[in-house]
């Protein structure tokens, strides 16, 4: 344990560590500042920006209050379009659904198109346990897989990795999965992209299984939609003959006019492009035309949970365009990793420890992790208050309260390790509510001033360890006003 | 006008010079200025910290304390925010609770009432032109909750534009965070301190001899970093440089 603040967590911890890699800020500094000055001007040159932002909010809700009844009818018109719906509850059910799936169709091997859910429930790893192995197309999350590392980025999974490190993971671990890098491959973005591409394309040619998520789901139509930037994901979803497509339930919207709304925001939040290079649409199945097979697996996996709670559900407006990632300054910082889960950033420390409650050591310090500063909120094109989220979760640390936990009321205790910081609050509290009890510490500071150290010790060297601290004033504000009033009365008569 | 100053926790215990700014720019402006002796803290440490049921009594004790005056004034952007934003949430939270319109009740009347100094001067007096004099290069820091929370916009650039001396320089990505944060400069303090070091680095490429600001508590992690650094730029409450004249200059 550092000395940090009590209830010392996972996420300070992790974070000390990317604060003092240089490297890792340094990439991580370049790629959000760069990304967001271009994400600026994309919604400047919007004129109705504030409108659409209003408008994706009010989308996202009206369908968030009638889930049940449009779930219910995009079971209906996937079915009629001629897919099959899977419900799975948890992750544990959602990977067995789907590994079984993949066997029934004799297969060992399966394309991915970039899918959070089913990194969100660790699809990879589940079906590797089964002798299913998974390749991931999407440019970064094969950085990502080929590197044997962890996603830290929303939309660019490698972004903590240079071109000098990606060149090398390609060159040393290609073979291993399949086509090899060329021989003396540089780290120009030209080289790096073509030898991903041949790479990728003996996969796509090979593969009968494609496994995917979805940006959003059309209640009245049934049609999944996927952006994206490269085409490899189009290439997932059109050439195997057995397409599943896993996804979260909060990702529908109930018609596909509402789909004219998110197709402007998501992709200028997200990688400053008026418009994504690829929409893939896709409705059941179609003889001759794309995969022959269609499974849609309906995740719910706390979000049904987080639902209940009135002022947390508005995490589930979440479209993961992660502005909210690249204007963060502590993202910026404690780089993605550190946040412990698929979803970094300020939208993953309000939806992780809603999704999976608050009683890990990481769920419980990932309300911290941030400062408040509101610049989340700012960017996020469905407004949703996370500055808001994250305190009402920090009750929820220190305080405890009642909680939905797997379809059941619960009345959650206090995290443990917060003891002290109680303490200190009811205390000061308790002398607040006092104004002469406030009065008489500050009288009783300002007359041992110079016996104040310049550094604390406990809870405090944290902060005197890189700054220093202020030193105590000879008289507080309210003794000089009494003294003086306010500077017009008589100084030394008022007591 | 008669306005009562809310000086805030920190001001009133660390840093009395701002208070008496306040007083002597607003009675060189013709205000009265009252101080009500009972006044403590807004709660914000408290509600941000997770702590709400906590800061409930610390708001209803500002409600009793300022409720009468005709409007609050206080040298802080998030105190500030604190009372315009969080204290109609407070309510709002204790009514789902289950426990009726009685906290929402008596926070309101304070609530537009309470305005930050700048927003008050320009907004309220319909003054950008204080008549203060400062002679010094000074670049301004826009605090978040000053930023983001009251949408005090420009401001407090106004109003350093009309003091005579000043020269005013822009501070490069002078809207991120300074990484203070109340608790989180203590439970984060590694990222809260890069944070710091980023912003103060950013001042001294400026070549200002002060760092401004409407906010103590952002100017005590920004300053305290500043003399660790060794950078030689002071932190200074905007108050201090508007209630500055020829013939009184505070520094
Ligand atoms: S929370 Fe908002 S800004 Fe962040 S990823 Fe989600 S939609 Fe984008």
């Amino acid at each position: 344990m550092s000395g940090t603040f009590v209830g010392m967590p996972a996420f300070p911890k992790a974070a000390h560590e990317a604060v003092g890699n240089q490297t890792l800020r340094a990439n991580l500094r370049h790629a959000t500042h760069t990304i967001r000055a271009k994400r600026a001007n994309a919604v400047a040159e919007v004129s109705d920006w504030a409108e659409l932002r209003e408008a994706g909010k009010r989308i996202k809700d009206h369908t968030l209050r009638h889930l049940d009844r449009y779930l219910v009818q995009l079971e209906e018109s996937v079915t009629a379009a001629g897919g099959i719906v899977h419900w799975a509850a948890d992750a544990d059910e959602a990977n067995r659904i789907v590994a079984g799936l993949v066997k029934e169709t004799g297969e060992s091997e399966v394309v991915k198109v970039k899918s959070m859910a089913t990194q969100e429930i660790g699809l990879n790893e589940a079906l590797e346990a089964e002798g299913i192995r998974a390749y991931e197309t999407d440019l970064a999350e094969l950085i990502v897989q080929l590197g044997k590392d962890r996603p830290s980025h929303i939309l660019v999974p490698a972004i903590h990795r240079n071109r000098g490190e990606i060149r090398e993971i390609f060159a040393r671990e290609m073979s291993e999965w399949g086509r090899p890098a060329p021989e003396g491959l540089t780290d120009t973005p030209a080289e790096l992209a073509d030898a991903a591409r041949l790479h990728l394309r003996e996969k796509f040619l090979r593969a009968k299984v494609g496994v995917s998520g979805a940006n959003f789901m059309v209640a009245e139509t049934g049609t999944l939609v996927v952006v994206e930037s490269e085409g490899n994901g189009r290439m997932c979803l059109t050439l195997p003959e057995t397409l599943i497509s896993v996804v979260g339930i909060e990702k529908i919207v109930p018609t596909w006019r509402d789909l004219e709304v998110f197709l402007q925001t998501l992709p200028r939040s997200s990688t400053a492009e008026r418009m994504n290079p690829y929409t893939s649409t896709w409705t059941g199945t179609t003889d001759g035309d794309g995969p022959r097979t269609f499974h849609l697996v309906l995740l719910d996996n706390g979000r049904t949970d987080t639902l209940a709670d009135e002022v947390g559900r508005q995490a589930l407006r979440c479209i993961r365009c992660s502005a909210c990632l690249n204007v963060c300054p502590v993202y910026e910082r404690a780089g993605g990793h550190a946040y412990g889960s698929v979803y970094p950033g300020p939208i993953g420390a309000i939806l992780s420890p809603q999704l999976r409650g608050t009683g890990s050591e990481i769920d419980a310090s990932l309300p911290y992790a941030s400062s408040l500063c509101g610049a989340c909120y700012e960017v996020c094109p469905v407004a949703i208050d996370i500055p808001e989220v994250l305190v009402h979760l920090r009750e929820r640390v220190v305080q405890g309260g009642p909680v939905t936990r797997e379809g059941n009321k619960v009345v959650l205790k206090p995290a443990k390790g917060h003891g002290a910081e109680r303490a200190a609050m009811r205390a000061a509290r308790w002398a607040f509510s006092r104004p002469g009890a406030l009065r008489a510490g500050q009288r009783l500071a300002s007359r041992t001033r110079r016996l104040h150290p310049r550094t604390l010790p406990g809870p405090g060297k944290a902060w005197s360890a890189s700054r220093d601290l202020p030193a105590l004033p000879a008289e507080p504000f309210r003794d000089w006003w009494q003294r003086t009033n306010g500077g017009t009365g008589d100084e030394g008569t008022a007591k | 006008m008669r306005v009562a100053l809310f000086l805030t926790c920190v001001n009133d215990t660390l840093y009395p010079e701002t208070g008496r700014a306040v007083v002597k720019l607003l009675t060189r402006l013709g205000v009265e200025v009252d101080f009500p002796m009972a006044q403590t803290c807004c709660g914000q440490a408290h509600y941000n910290t997770g702590y709400r049921h906590e800061a409930e009594p610390l708001a209803r004790h500002f409600s009793d304390v300022f409720g009468k005056y005709e409007a609050i004034v206080t040298p802080s952007g998030s105190c500030g925010a604190m009372v315009r934003e969080l204290y109609p949430r407070m309510g709002e939270r204790a009514r789902a609770e289950g426990r009726g319109d009685t906290l929402a009740a008596t926070l309101a009347p304070v609530v537009p009432k309470t305005y930050e100094l700048t927003e008050f001067l320009v907004d309220v007096l319909g003054v950008t032109d204080v008549g203060a004099y400062y002679p010094h290069t000074v670049t301004y820091h826009p605090t978040c909750h000053g930023l983001r929370g009251l949408g005090l916009g420009e401001r407090p650039r106004q109003l350093l534009r009309a003091v005579r001396g000043l020269e005013l320089v822009e501070l490069p990505g002078a809207d991120e965070c300074c990484g203070f944060g109340g608790t989180f400069a203590l439970k984060n303090s590694d990222v809260s301190a890069a944070m710091g070091a980023d912003k103060v680095r950013n001042a001294e490429s400026t070549g200002a001899e002060v760092l401004c600001a409407a906010d103590n508590s952002c100017l005590m992690h920004i300053g305290g970093t500043m003399t660790r650094l060794r950078t030689g730029m002071r932190p200074v409450h905007i108050a201090e440089i508007l209630a500055s004249t020829e013939e009184e200059p505070t520094a």
